[in-house]
């Protein structure tokens, strides 16, 4: 009997997961194991950089970049004969003869998966697999066993922190809720999740959807809500539709509507779809933007917990807070606030990106350095090149540079230094990055991405932004930066809500730590890791150049000039720094600073 | 901000200095209340309340970030600093931010002098050229409309004309796009006069800035009165007269009637006419029409027509209402059209040689003499209407010393009024004046009680049942359409037992109205405009020798040798009129 994982997360659909599937069903009915092998498309296994993703057991045997050619050798090896196909499993899983199985990797073993504890291993599409791995359990106990301020207190005591970015205790919110009185009460979920890069919650509802439901429900039952939203982006269809699949079951089981296991508790659950407005992952705006309204932030107070959606005291968490909440009430709050640091509990999902050689989904228990992160689980970075810095929460967050490599991530030790948690965004960077044009990057996409509600993020960031571009471009002054400096701290302080508050965070960040690089541009003129186009400059190398017109072929505008066979030389006022040159050289002639 | 039921007072420091506070009460009033303005842009009182702009923004011991006072609770010991060096810098870098997307043609600009930007840049030192000019977003111009003309290279997006939309019930105006692109318009980007917009000109009034103004119809009026061939005949409506001098720097709802006679004469009009002679003769035909439909059953409740704004939005959104509605033209259109018919007949003047001008608080007047159904001469009823800012503009450019003016009087026949015309330009004003005519006619004899004092003052809806010719009249007032729409859903659904309803679009009535003089938010939030105007209209009325409309001397006439009998064929051809059903989409 093996039962074999094959990854449906979006990362591997994208990379060809269906296509192994429907294979290794056409392989299975032509060898007649219909009745011995179990075929299982889960949610995200968070190795994505090695998909599609598949895994055998019993032995959890991983098989990586698996490839629809190599199912029928797959199935005759291993599913009829026995033997695991060795040269198609993952070659981390490997060393000398043995096979480890796929937690014992590096990129596994430093992880503990607590929120993305299903993710990977049911089939996010059928409810009894959730229920199996003790699914709903919670949603029983408390509803059998607990007061809903037995709930709240087991939240508090958990120290549970909001996992969407701002990092509030859970339990202190729904505290607030529970205490007020309302005829209607609403319950939310923040699946709004778009920091660029960022993927934990789409990993998590298309891997785990019913955790979500059933701690919502919790919630509900904790606060005295009977009506509750999922606000998801649209852009999330896979998510989507998982969502609305579990929600179907979810009724037809009776763990969602009237009279929850008949214990006289009502909760019912929609989907609301986001139009893909960053802004709307701000709690007043995603309701707004419910209520049917421009997806706007409203100044607080009132807070959410007394007025919120629709007027009523309402409960908003993120996906990833909601996932730690039934494991939570089946374990006990001592043994989530066991885990972690002593003001951030519990582990923290990341979505690591950039540049280093394994990217994926990772989690780990609060308090793991940012070394531990990059070079253990992360395998280091590629090609040899050094660390610089790593990006963590998006375009709020800020940099972490090398001499923090060991920090403890949590929620305050990232504050302290001028970044965040965030939701959970993790951008590894390297050396041939330009910090400057970083922090260009994030800025961009919140200028995008302002409302344009409020003065200071509607023109603020722009002009921030602008500032930014001539410095990049080699035309501002030292006077300028310190213009620009105070322009970020206008933003940071005078701003409506939290996306204005903190969209000059990256410039902060990266002028806390490499302001010599801001310098650098603005006195010299010059951009060391090559990045920003105004300040490269190309050249031939006469001592390596040998006159084959390689690159005076693929220059677009005609920079570059000579004779078969003779040096040939670009004309710095005609080049237009598009590299193709650079690229195209086959002797490394051309010299690009 | 929530009002607490009970008013706890509590302990406060501004500016280091200790004060009270009520509990509930925001930093900006409570800082009011001391002394100490604090400025702002967004903020209009129970109606915009966003803390979008950022220029009120004050900074509270104990937290980090600078806090937007005017939706901030005080709280207890809270200490609030109003004018320190980093809420200055902010309060400056802020209004540099705004005016770096902001076309600057501030000489010419019609709302110079007016403007609340402007007025804060000068006070916070703000230069022209400042560090953050940068790229400007692409502006759109709405010039589709009859009454205004929106430029939003001018607009620095305090939402307030969006606000003042929503009040009346209309909001087809709003936020499109986002961030740096955000602009004001209608929906898909559609024209205003693609919409249902009702041209009450709210938005204008509540605008802080040149962003919005109304089409201007000066140049024309000055062309029509440089015409030797023309004789330009101009009436300013009730409200006007309270409201002109507050653009001379005399107080709010000062009766300015006299100066402003004497200033039309100087700036050329062959005859000055009293709206409120117009007012009379509407209340005269209304009056007579409520009293025809009482009697023989007909359409009830009887809805007021006088109020162009209204009219647009009755049909276009409570078209079923529209049978409800007076047939009557409103004041001023009749009396446009008395002069182009019995006085031209009377002073032997080609209709087509008189140019009616008429001086009104209103926007929606504008569109109102373009309707089908108004041109009792053949030509149009009125040919230019200006609102009270366009004659400001007028007097001011005629050098006029207006502070100064001697009082004159209207001119004969067609200026003579009664206090009941008066009193139209402020909500419940038409319905008293009605009922002073309508008890008259059906007591069959005078009344001595002409005040109907329950149905004055600025409140939204006006309820009160009169004893009348032995009948119980049940009447409604409201002014502002937001408070309209809850009487009209119970009209709709036959759940009202109302006679007689008078509506009136902007809030306050015409006193209120979108054509009047632009006081700052400073101002609006904190003194009651409507109120303040009504008074000098109910002053006026009481000591007018006549107060009842169909007591004026001229309308007799106008009756016993032209009209005959009111809501006469002949009437009906001059005074009355028709209403279109309008889509919503």
């Amino acid at each position: 009997m093996y039962s074999v994982l094959v990854c449906g997360g979006t990362g591997c659909t994208s990379s060809g997961s269906q296509k192994i599937i429907d294979t290794l069903q056409d392989e299975i009915k032509k060898h007649e194991l219909e009745g011995t092998v179990n075929v299982v498309k889960t949610g995200c296994f968070g190795l994505c950089e090695l998909g599609p993703i598949m895994i055998v057991y019993p032995g959890g045997y991983f098989y990586s970049q698996v490839n629809p050619e190599n199912i029928p050798e797959i199935v005759q090896k291993h599913l009829v004969s026995g033997e695991p196909a060795k040269k198609l499993l993952s070659k981390d899983t490997i060393s000398g003869d043995k096979i480890t199985s796929l937690y014992d990797t590096p990129f596994y073993k430093k992880q503990m998966r607590v929120a993305l504890k299903n993710c990977g291993v049911i089939c996010p599409e059928n409810i009894e697999e959730y229920i199996a791995m003790d699914g709903y359990f919670a949603l029983n106990k408390v509803l059998t066993e607990l007061t809903p301020m037995d709930v709240i207190e087991t939240i508090k005591g958990s120290g549970l922190r909001g996992r969407g970015g701002g990092g509030f205790l859970t339990g202190e919110k729904w505290e607030l809720a529970a205490k007020e009185k309302s005829k209607q009460k609403y319950v939310c979920c923040n699946a709004d999740e778009g920091d660029p890069g960022a993927f934990m919650d789409r990993s998590l509802l298309e891997g785990d959807p019913h955790v979500v439901l059933e701690a919502m429900a919790i919630a509900g039952y904790a606060i005295g809500a009977s009506q509750g939203y999922i606000y998801v982006r649209a852009e999330y269809p896979v998510a989507v539709h998982r969502l609305q699949i579990a929600l179907r079951q979810a009724y037809e089981y009776g763990l969602l509507g009237k009279d929850i296991l008949s214990s006289g508790f009502d909760f019912d659950l929609e989907i609301r779809l986001g139009a893909g407005a960053f802004v709307c992952g701000e709690e007043t705006a995603l309701m707004a933007s419910i209520e049917g309204k421009r997806g706007e932030p409203r100044p607080r107070p009132p807070f959410p917990t007394l007025r919120g959606l629709f007027g009523a005291p309402t409960v908003l968490n993120n996906v990833e807070t909601y996932a730690n909440v039934p494991k939570i009430i089946l374990n006990g709050a001592d043994w989530f606030s066991s885990i972690g640091t002593e003001r951030s509990k519990g582990t923290k999902v990341f979505a690591l990106g950039g540049k280093i050689n394994r990217t994926g989904l990772v989690e780990i228990p609060m308090g793991t350095t940012l070394r531990e992160i990059v070079e253990e689980i992360g395998g280091g970075i590629p090609d040899g090149k050094k660390f610089k810095a790593a990006q963590t929460g998006g375009p709020s967050g800020g940099c972490i540079p090398q001499s923090h490599l060991d920090i403890k991530m949590d929620y305050d030790n990232l504050l302290e230094i001028g970044s965040m948690i965030g939701s959970g965004g993790l951008i590894i960077m390297d050396e041939s990055t330009c910090m400057v044009d970083i922090a260009k990057f994030f800025l961009e996409f919140t200028v995008d991405e302002s409302c344009g509600k409020c003065t200071p993020c509607r023109v603020g960031t722009k002009r921030l932004l602008e500032m930014l571009q001539d410095i990049s471009e080699g035309k501002a002054t030292m006077e300028k930066l310190a213009e620009m400096e105070d322009l970020c701290h206008y933003i940071e302080e005078t701003s409506l809500c939290g996306l204005g508050q903190t969209a000059p965070n990256p410039v902060l960040s990266t002028l806390r730590y490499f302001r010599e690089e801001y310098i650098e541009h603005i006195e010299e003129h010059r951009c060391r890791a090559g990045v920003c186009k105004a300040m490269t400059k190309y050249a031939i190398d006469p001592q390596k150049c040998v006159g084959c017109s390689a690159c005076s072929k693929v220059c677009p505008v005609n920079a570059i000039s000579g004779e078969v066979g003779r040096k040939f030389k670009i004309d710095p006022a005609k080049c237009i720094k598009c590299g193709a040159c650079y690229k195209t050289c086959k002797f490394n002639a051309i010299t690009k600073e | 901000m929530e009002k607490n039921q009970a008013e706890k007072t509590i302990n406060i420091k501004i500016n280091n200095i200790a004060a009270k506070a009520k509990e509930g009460q925001s930093i900006l009033e409570a800082t009011k209340e001391i002394g100490v303005n604090i400025p702002t842009l967004c903020y209009l009182k129970g109606m915009n309340e966003i803390g979008a702009c950022r220029i009120c923004i004050v900074e509270v011991k104990g937290t980090k970030n600078l806090v937007a006072s005017c939706v901030t609770p005080v709280e207890e010991g809270m200490e609030i600093l109003t004018n320190s060096p980093r809420v200055k810098a902010s309060r400056k870098t802020t209004l540099e931010l705004l005016l770096s997307t902001h076309r600057k043609d501030c000489l010419s600009c019609v709302r110079s002098g007016e403007c609340e930007l402007q007025a804060l840049c000068k006070q916070f030192g703000v230069e022209d050229e400042n560090r953050y000019k940068g790229a400007m977003p692409k502006y759109r111009q709405d010039c589709s409309t009859l009454h205004l003309i929106r430029d939003n290279s001018k607009c620095i997006l305090c939402r307030r004309c969006e606000a003042a939309c929503k009040n009346q019930h209309v909001a087809v105006i709003g936020a499109n796009n986002r961030g740096f692109d955000t602009q004001i318009g209608c929906a898909f980007e559609k024209d205003l006069n693609e919409v249902p917009c009702i041209s009450c000109g709210q938005c204008i009034v509540n605008c802080p800035t040149g962003a919005l103004r109304e089409r201007d119809s000066c140049g024309a009026v000055m062309e029509a009165i440089n015409n030797p061939q023309k004789v330009v005949v101009v009436h300013t409506a009730p409200s006007i007269r309270v409201s002109l001098g507050e653009s001379f720097g005399l107080n709010i709802g000062a009766n300015v009637k006299g100066k402003m006679v004497s200033a039309l004469r100087r700036l050329g009009f062959d005859k000055v006419f009293d709206t409120d002679f117009g007012a009379d003769m509407t209340i005269v035909e209304e009056a007579n029409e409520f009293v025809n439909r009482i009697k023989n059953n007909g359409t009830l409740p009887m809805i007021t027509s006088c109020c162009p704004g209204w009219v647009k939005f009755c049909e276009h959104y409570y078209p079923e209402l529209l049978e409800n509605l007076s047939t009557c033209k409103s004041p001023q259109q009749m009396l446009g059209a008395i002069i182009k018919t019995w006085y031209a007949e009377k002073h032997n003047l080609d209709a087509k040689n008189i140019v009616v001008v008429s001086v009104m608080p209103c926007t929606a007047k504008k569109f109102e003499i373009a309707r089908e159904y108004q041109s009792a001469a053949g030509s149009p009823d009125t040919d230019y209407t200006l609102t009270t800012r366009e004659l400001v503009r007028m007097i001011k450019s005629a050098c006029i010393d207006f502070k100064n003016l001697a009082d004159e009087d209207f001119d004969p026949l067609l200026g003579v009024s009664t206090g009941a015309g008066t009193i139209f330009g402020t909500t419940g004003g038409v319905m008293e004046a009605a009922l002073r005519t309508a008890s008259d006619i059906l007591s069959g004899g005078p009344q001595r009680n002409i005040e109907y004092k329950e149905i004055r003052g600025t409140d939204a809806i006006k309820e009160a049942t009169y004893k009348i010719g032995g009948e119980n009249i049940k009447v409604a007032v409201v002014s502002g359409l937001s408070n309209a729409v809850k009487i009209l859903d119970k009209v709709k659904a036959g759940e009202c037992e109302y006679h007689f309803i008078e509506v009136m679009s902007c809030p306050g009535g015409c006193v209120n109205g979108g054509g009047q003089p632009i006081q700052p938010s400073g101002v609006r939030n904190f003194a009651d405009l409507k109120a303040t105007r009504a008074k000098g209209l109910y002053e006026e009325d009481k000591n007018l020798p006549l107060r009842k409309s169909h007591e004026n001397p001229t309308i007799k006439v106008i009756y016993e040798t032209f009209l005959g009998e009111p809501c006469s064929r002949q009437a009906h051809k001059i005074l009355h009129t028709k209403y279109t059903k309008r889509s919503k989409f």
